[in-house]
């Protein structure tokens, strides 16, 4: 709760501060530090602590899981504002609107973390998506930029429709919008309640970008400027997908038989489409995109098996991942262009960037010793048990992965350059960026310190 | 306790010679003095310290996966772990002198690459195992890529993928027997006591033998390996043939056979029927090329063949055979590989075409080519004959209905690989001079030094093998006996 409304709050301080502060490092040192104080207060309700107890009459409930993802989350905008916040300078003269729009998607994603209705769900993932529409066309002069931030709108509009369909239809199943405690009324029009629940599943799938509702992300992603795609293919995607989960856990655990082939069958086909194109990318950023698809069929693979594995699999995911992708995104908004080609030679002029880059892409390809490995290794122990034959093909998918990230890590330690350019790796930014990568490597060594937050 | 130090010394001198070996001889020196370290561990981990107190480690780690860090110096690791302790000094002594690129972060990957190798042969958990596996991987991907040929990049890019979709495949394999044992874990031991059904053993070994039969390279999934051995860097070229491929045979025979025994008994005539067709193939194959590494290359791919139909033969002799040979091969491939390195260096081509009457001007690279070819066809008084004959029997006495064709294939390996040697042997370094050949092949003192400890190693085991025999005996007896498969039958 605490992190919630002081993120609405602090929202607010950075759009007067806008007004205000005329100097644009001072207005990304007080998000920083907005951030930081939300960290804090969140990992402080960890330990009980809360700044005031508000009754929700029970449409929130911040349990330990919620507070853990939110705490993740949270540390993973804080890496991203620490060493993408220069760029977002770049985009245009509004840059306290842009991380106040920031701080209302965290609020956002703090409420679909722990929401207990349905309603809050809605809510939290508008308050999640209007200022991504707003935030994917800032840059105002770029065509593609509008023309993306007008597909995202669109399809986005269309999806929340199908969700508040969705709602209405589980609501006139249930009498009630509360994910638990109805169970006994569910006897009562079980093809509502399906048909709702499937709409509801097609909705987030929508907005995890899953296949066959992928088609608005690769374009989003690509036109969006690139400080803001990281921030929506990362911590944004993780929290819709922790929403997912608890959606699915939570409200129709009874009706599992149900939904879960459609769940397989989406995440085979999001892994298939997303791995598959992915390798046929010119742009690291639209590879990236294509990426982001693919990582989200293996984040499937967690709903699909809903048991404890995936879920504390889930967290692992939302930590590694994150942080590597917005490590490479933060690399990426410093290049000059965003061609495989621009990474040539890279390794002998920036070896420590190159470096932590190559830890950050060996994480997404799931190798030993990174975070990327164990969160892969979760979801496919978690669905080994149900479906031997979609964890296969996920491993398989994996190993298509390894060439598209590993044509980075080519480009950046044996191709020669053809004409060197310097780019803006400052000694602050390349140390960050390591501490980030030694991130990624402690996760997937000492996984353990992360996952056993949830129990003590 | 030494089985940590025997993982932790290269660990911690690929370390240090990334960080530290900014000079050309500073990392020279870190690589001689930890894997010379590391020799002398490991000779003293055979010798004077051969209590299983000190032979253990286990550590917690990953406890909430069921893993834990547990190491263990066992017989067939301490053949394996002596084989690259001995490869690396030797390839150390090598390079005294020797001009290369980047040269810190070349031996930093070659003793981390020493680390996986060491960890993999020492692993006591599922787990761990595949960490090490893959710990081993990533630095012969960036070796070959970085130092390697011209076609480099996408040849290992190759090799990595292959090696890859193998581990990955084993890596399910693995969690799915963990699934299966009660205490969910991935302990050896706790895998081992399993009783699985012949029908899960059976897919199960078809789901974990590809990535042992890519690494070893098995016909028909050996595409990877000659491009790989000739584009990489020839000291690379000679760990992974003489000390990785091992791996394979390792992984096969404490991750596999002892799991799946009844599996392994009903596609042994599948396998070793390959194994043994593949010798054929690549021996024949070595007879047509024109590139000493690629000859190399395709006769290893046949020697390795023999050892993988030794692995299927289930009985102690081939094992036993198996067991001395993975030391007897590393060692006269290296051979091979070096010599093969200085011919190039010295002469700037390594084409057969191009090459001969090297013995007129260089008498004793000659006659330490001899030796080693020798020792490579199988030569009585060689060590390479000892492990081939025992293999061999062993092949002879297998329970499979086809064992005279079998033998009878793998017998025409062993013929046709005197026939390419020796064909080699001929048109290099005999005949007459040439233009390229005009000039000696120098071979300086380490050179010396190293190729006469090899010919010695050869020619002390093939006359002594007792002692390396007696390492692996208790072993090879009890690998098959130890086997419970009596819950299978009906009880009458």
């Amino acid at each position: 709760m605490n992190a919630l409304l002081v993120s609405a709050l602090w929202g607010v301080v950075m759009m007067f501060g806008g007004i205000l502060i005329k100097q644009t490092a001072v207005v990304r040192y007080l998000a920083i530090a907005g951030v930081a104080i939300l960290l804090g207060l969140n990992l402080a309700e960890m330990q009980g602590w809360q700044l005031i107890a508000i009754d929700t009459t029970g449409m929130l409930q911040f349990d330990t899981y919620a507070l853990l993802l939110n705490s993740i989350l949270l540390a993973a905008v804080l890496c991203y504002l620490l060493l993408s916040g220069s760029a977002m300078e770049k985009i245009g003269a509004n840059l306290a609107d842009y991380l106040a729009l920031l701080f209302f998607v965290s609020s956002g994603m703090m409420m679909v973390s722990a929401f207990e209705s349905l309603l809050i769900l809605f809510l939290g993932i508008e308050i999640i998506t209007i200022p991504l529409y707003i935030l994917t066309g800032s840059d105002k002069k770029n065509l593609k930029s509008n023309e993306a931030s007008l597909k995202y709108f669109l399809l986005g509009a269309f999806s929340s429709g199908i969700l508040l369909m969705g709602i209405t239809l589980v609501y006139g199943a249930r009498g009630s919008f509360a994910l638990s405690g109805v169970a006994d009324s569910i006897r009562l029009s079980i093809s509502l309640m399906i048909a709702g629940m499937l709409l509801l599943l097609i909705a987030m799938a929508f907005k995890v970008s899953a296949a066959p509702f992928h088609f608005w992300t690769p374009d989003v992603y690509d036109g969006a400027p690139t400080v803001f795609t990281s921030f929506m293919a990362t911590v944004v995607k993780v929290a819709v997908f922790a929403a997912m989960v608890r959606l699915f856990d939570r409200s129709f655990a009874l009706q599992q038989n149900a939904w879960q082939w459609w769940v397989a069958v989406i995440a085979g086909l999001t892994l298939f489409i997303g791995n598959i194109t992915a390798v046929f990318q010119q742009s690291v950023k639209r590879m990236l995109a294509y990426s982001s698809i693919a990582q989200a069929g293996f984040m499937l693979l967690a709903v699909y098996a809903m048991n404890t594995t995936a879920k504390e699999g889930l967290l692992l995911y939302a930590a590694s991942y994150s942080l590597a992708t917005i490590g490479i995104f933060a690399v990426l908004t410093r290049m000059k262009d965003y061609s495989f080609e621009a990474f040539n030679g890279l390794a002998g002029r920036y070896p420590w960037v190159a470096a932590s880059l190559a830890i950050f892409f060996l994480s997404l390809a799931g190798i030993p010793l990174t975070g990327g490995f164990l969160a892969k290794f979760y979801m496919i122990k978690a669905a080994l048990g149900l479906s031997i034959g979609l964890a296969l093909f996920a491993l398989l998918m994996a190993v298509v992965s390894v060439y598209y990230y590993f044509r980075v890590i080519q480009a950046m330690y044996f191709k020669p350059v053809a004409q060197p350019d310097a780019l803006a790796f400052d000694k602050s930014f390349t140390g960050l960026l390591l501490l980030v990568a030694l991130l990624v490597v402690m996760l997937g060594l000492f996984p353990e310190w992360l996952i056993a937050c949830l129990y003590f | 306790m030494i089985a940590l130090l025997i993982f932790l010394i290269p660990l911690l001198g690929g370390i240090i010679s990334f960080v530290a070996g900014a000079g050309k001889k500073a990392a020279h020196t870190v690589f001689v003095l930890s894997t010379g370290a590391l020799l002398a561990l490991t000779l003293l981990g055979m010798t004077s310290w051969d209590q299983p107190a000190l032979q253990r480690f286990s550590a917690i780690w990953l406890s909430s996966l069921g893993s834990s860090f547990s190491l263990a110096l066992l017989p067939l690791g301490k053949v394996l772990c002596l084989l690259t302790a001995i490869v690396y000094f030797l390839l150390a002594l090598y390079m005294t002198n020797k001009v290369v690129d980047r040269p810190a972060a070349f031996y930093g990957w070659l003793l981390l690459a020493q680390a996986g190798m060491m960890g993999v042969f020492l692993a006591m958990d599922a787990l761990l195992f595949y960490f090490f596996w893959e710990l081993a991987l990533i630095p012969m991907y960036f070796l070959c890529s970085i130092w390697g040929g011209p076609r480099r990049i996408a040849v290992t890019f190759k090799f990595f993928v292959y090696t890859f979709l193998g581990s990955v495949l084993l890596l399910a394999g693995l969690i799915y027997l963990q699934s299966l044992t009660p205490e969910k874990s991935f302990a050896l031991d706790a895998i081992l006591k399993l009783k699985l059904t012949t029908a899960q053993q059976s897919w199960l070994l078809w789901l974990v033998l590809p990535a042992f039969a890519i690494k070893l390279p098995l016909f028909p999934f050996h595409t990877w390996q000659p491009d790989t051995y000739e584009e990489a860097p020839t000291p690379v070229t000679a760990v992974l043939s003489a000390v990785m491929v091992k791996m394979g045979i390792l992984g096969l025979l404490r991750w596999l056979l002892p799991f799946f025994p009844i599996a392994a008994y009903q596609w042994g005539d599948v396998i070793m029927g390959l194994a043994v067709g593949g010798i054929v193939y690549a021996s024949l194959i070595a007879w047509r090329q024109d590139d000493l590494k690629r000859l190399v290359a395709y006769s290893s791919i046949a020697h390795i063949g023999l050892m993988g139909a030794a692995a299927f033969a289930a009985n102690t002799l081939a094992i036993q055979g198996l067991c001395f040979q993975l030391f007897a091969h590393g060692i006269n491939i290296l051979g091979m590989w070096l010599l093969v390195d200085l011919i190039e260096r010295n002469l700037g081509t390594r084409k057969i075409s191009e090459l001969g009457g090297l013995a007129q001007h260089s008498p004793t690279l000659t006659l330490f080519m001899i030796i080693i070819a020798l020792a490579n066809i199988a030569l009585p008084l060689t060590n390479g004959f000892v492990g081939e004959l025992l293999m061999f029997t062993g092949l002879l006495a297998t329970k499979s209905n086809y064992y005279w064709v079998l033998a009878a294939v793998a017998g025409l390996g062993i013929i046709l690989s005197a026939v390419y040697t020796l064909g080699m042997i001929r048109s290099v370094f005999y005949g007459e001079r040439n233009a390229v050949t005009g000039k000696p092949v120098l071979v300086s003192v380490p050179e010396q030094l190293v190729l006469f400890v090899i010919v010695l190693l050869v020619l002390f085991f093939g006359l002594f093998p007792q002692p390396l025999l007696d390492m692996t005996k208790e072993y090879a007896e009890q690998l098959f006996s130890q086997v419970d498969i009596s819950y299978l039958f009906r009880k009458f």
